[in-house]
C-alpha cells in the first residue's frame, strides 16, 4: 500500500509527514539506546516476511503485518516502518521521497493503535491471544486501507472511486491477515512469550548484563 | 539479494558527495510532487532522463524498474476518468460517468512520478546504501534512527537467506500453496520462525556489541569531502529546480 510520488495534494502530504515525525520523535525518545538493534534487526525480520505470498482465491496478496509489528514493537512501529518504507524509494522507487510521510504513518498508526488496543490481550493464554491477534491482524489492515482511501479522497474529487476501490480490494486482505496474525500470536506465546512483552520485551533481563 | 545494482560505476553523479545528492534529490522531489501541470511535468521528465544520462545507468534496467512504477499508474489512467455519480435510478444508487479531466490528470500524475522515479535512481541509487547513512548521520539526522537503519539493512540481507532456507525446506517437504487453511497456517509458522530468528539474532547481536563497549554512540567511519564539484553540481541544481518551480507557479491556461 505505496502511494506514489505525484499523486497527493500538498495539505495531505504536509499534514501526513506532521504526523510521520510526531510519531518518530515518540518512538525514538521512548526507546533506549539497548534495545536499537532489536528495533533494526525485527525491521529487517518484517521486511522480509512481507515478501511471503499468500493465495487470495484467484491472486496473491503479500503479507502486511503491521498490526503485528505494533504488538512486538508498540511505539517503535513508527522508526521500524520507516526504514522498511525510506529504503524501498531508495532501492527501488516504490513511494517515494514527499510520500514517505503519508505512507509511514497510514501503516504506522493503525500499529500503534492495535498496540495499545490489544498488546495485553495477546499476552493472554488460549482463545484470548487468538482473539488478540485475529483483531490485531485484521484491524491493521483496516486502518491502514482507511487511512490510505482518506488521503487519496482528501487530495481531490477526482480520486473518489480510486479512494473506494482501495477499501473494497483490501476487504479479503483484512481476514487472512486476520487469521495469520492469530496463527503467529498464538506461535509466539507458546515458543517466545517476552517477544509479545510489547513496549519492553526483556532483552537486558534475558541477556543477563 | 543484491540491492544496490546501480551504486557501481564512475560517472560524474556516483562520484559527488551523497550530502549533495541527498539534499538535490528532496529538493526536486517536492517541486515536482506538488507541481499540477502538464509543462511542469514534461520539464520535469527531460531534466530527469539527463540526470540518467549523466550517471550512465544500464537504460534496460532502468526501464524494468519504470515498469514497477507504471503499474500503479495503469489503475489511475483507467480509474481518473471514471467518476462516481448519484444515479437514484440505478440498484447501487451510484453510476460510472466519463470524465475527459481525468485523463489529464493522470498524465500529468504518470510525467512527475517517473520523473521522480528516475531522479532517484540517478542521484540516490549511485551511492551505496553505507554513504548515505553516513550522508543522513553527518546531516544530522538523529542517530537512533541512523543505528536503526543500519541494524536493518545489514541484517535484512541474513534473515533474506534465513527466509530463503526455510521456503526450500517446505518445498522439499512437498508443500504447495493454495486457498486452504493448511497454506495459512504454514506461512504463518514460516512468518513466526523468521521473526523468532530475527529476535534471537538481536539478542546475541546486542550482546556481541555490549562486549566491544558499546555504549549507544555511533562512530562515523567515512568523511566526505565537500569541493568544487559539489559546488558547481548545487549550483545547477538549484538553478534547474528554481526553473522547475517557475513552471509550477505558473498559470496553466496554455497546457
Amino acid at each position: 500500500m505505496h502511494i506514489s510520488e505525484g499523486v497527493l495534494s500538498a495539505p495531505v502530504l504536509a499534514s501526513g509527514a506532521a504526523v510521520a515525525a510526531a510519531g518518530l520523535a515518540v518512538g525514538l525518545k521512548k526507546l533506549d539506546y539497548d534495545r536499537l538493534p532489536q528495533v533494526g534487526i525485527l525491521a529487517a525480520g518484517f521486511f522480509v516476511a512481507s515478501l511471503v505470498h499468500v493465495p487470495i482465491g484467484p491472486t496473491k496478496a503479500h503479507l502486511v503485518l503491521n498490526g503485528l509489528l505494533g504488538l512486538l514493537l508498540g511505539w517503535a512501529a513508527f522508526p521500524a516502518i520507516f526504514v522498511g518504507l525510506a529504503l524501498q524509494a531508495v532501492l527501488f522507487q516504490y513511494g517515494g521521497l514527499t510520500t514517505l510521510g503519508v505512507n509511514t504513518t497510514s501503516m504506522a498508526l493503525p500499529a500503534v493503535v492495535v498496540y495499545l488496543l490489544f498488546s495485553r490481550l495477546a499476552q493472554g493464554q488460549g482463545r484470548l491471544a487468538w482473539v488478540a491477534g485475529f483483531g490485531a491482524g485484521f484491524l491493521g489492515i483496516l486502518f491502514s486501507a482507511l487511512m490510505v482511501s482518506g488521503a487519496l479522497a482528501a487530495s481531490g474529487e477526482a480520486f473518489s472511486s480510486v479512494a473506494r476501490l482501495v477499501i473494497v480490494a483490501h476487504v479479503p486482505i483484512m481476514f487472512v491477515e486476520g487469521i495469520l496474525t492469530a496463527v503467529i500470536v498464538a506461535f509466539l506465546g507458546r515458543v517466545r512469550p517476552a517477544m509479545l512483552g510489547g513496549a519492553s520485551p526483556g532483552v537486558s533481563k534475558e541477556a543477563g548484563r | 539479494m543484491h540491492l544496490e545494482t546501480f551504486a557501481k560505476g564512475d560517472s560524474p553523479l556516483h562520484c559527488l558527495d551523497p550530502r549533495a545528492k541527498l539534499v538535490a534529490a528532496a529538493a526536486y522531489s517536492l517541486v515536482v510532487g506538488l507541481g499540477t501541470t502538464l509543462a511542469l511535468g514534461w520539464a520535469a521528465l527531460g531534466v530527469a532522463l539527463a540526470a540518467v544520462l549523466v550517471a550512465r545507468l544500464p537504460l534496460g534496467s532502468v526501464a524494468r524498474r519504470l515498469g514497477a512504477v507504471n503499474l500503479f499508474m495503469a489503475l489511475l489512467w483507467v480509474m481518473l476518468p471514471l467518476r462516481l455519480v448519484p444515479a437514484p435510478a440505478s440498484f447501487w444508487g451510484l453510476s460510472w460517468e466519463w470524465d475527459p479531466a481525468g485523463l489529464r490528470l493522470a498524465g500529468v500524475i504518470t510525467l512527475k512520478a517517473n520523473a521522480i522515479a528516475l531522479v532517484l535512481m540517478a542521484l540516490l541509487a549511485t551511492s551505496t546504501i553505507n554513504d548515505l547513512f553516513h550522508a543522513l548521520a553527518h546531516l544530522r539526522v538523529p542517530t537512533k534512527l541512523v543505528q536503526i537503519f543500519l541494524f536493518f539493512y545489514r541484517y535484512l540481507h541474513v534473515l533474506h537467506q534465513e527466509y530463503h532456507r526455510l521456503t526450500q525446506a517446505m518445498r522439499a517437504r512437498g508443500f504447495a500453496p493454495g486457498n486452504n487453511l493448511h497454506t495459512y497456517r504454514s506461512y504463518a509458522h514460516l512468518a513466526g520462525v523468521l521473526l523468532v530468528r530475527s529476535y534471537d539474532r538481536a539478542q546475541r547481536v546486542y550482546q556481541a556489541m555490549l562486549c566491544r563497549g558499546y555504549t549507544g554512540t555511533l562512530w562515523l567511519l567515512d568523511h566526505f569531502t565537500w569541493g568544487s564539484r559539489e559546488n558547481l553540481f548545487l549550483v545547477i541544481s538549484s538553478l534547474i529546480i528554481a526553473a522547475l518551480s517557475w513552471l509550477a507557479l505558473e498559470s496553466s491556461t496554455w497546457t
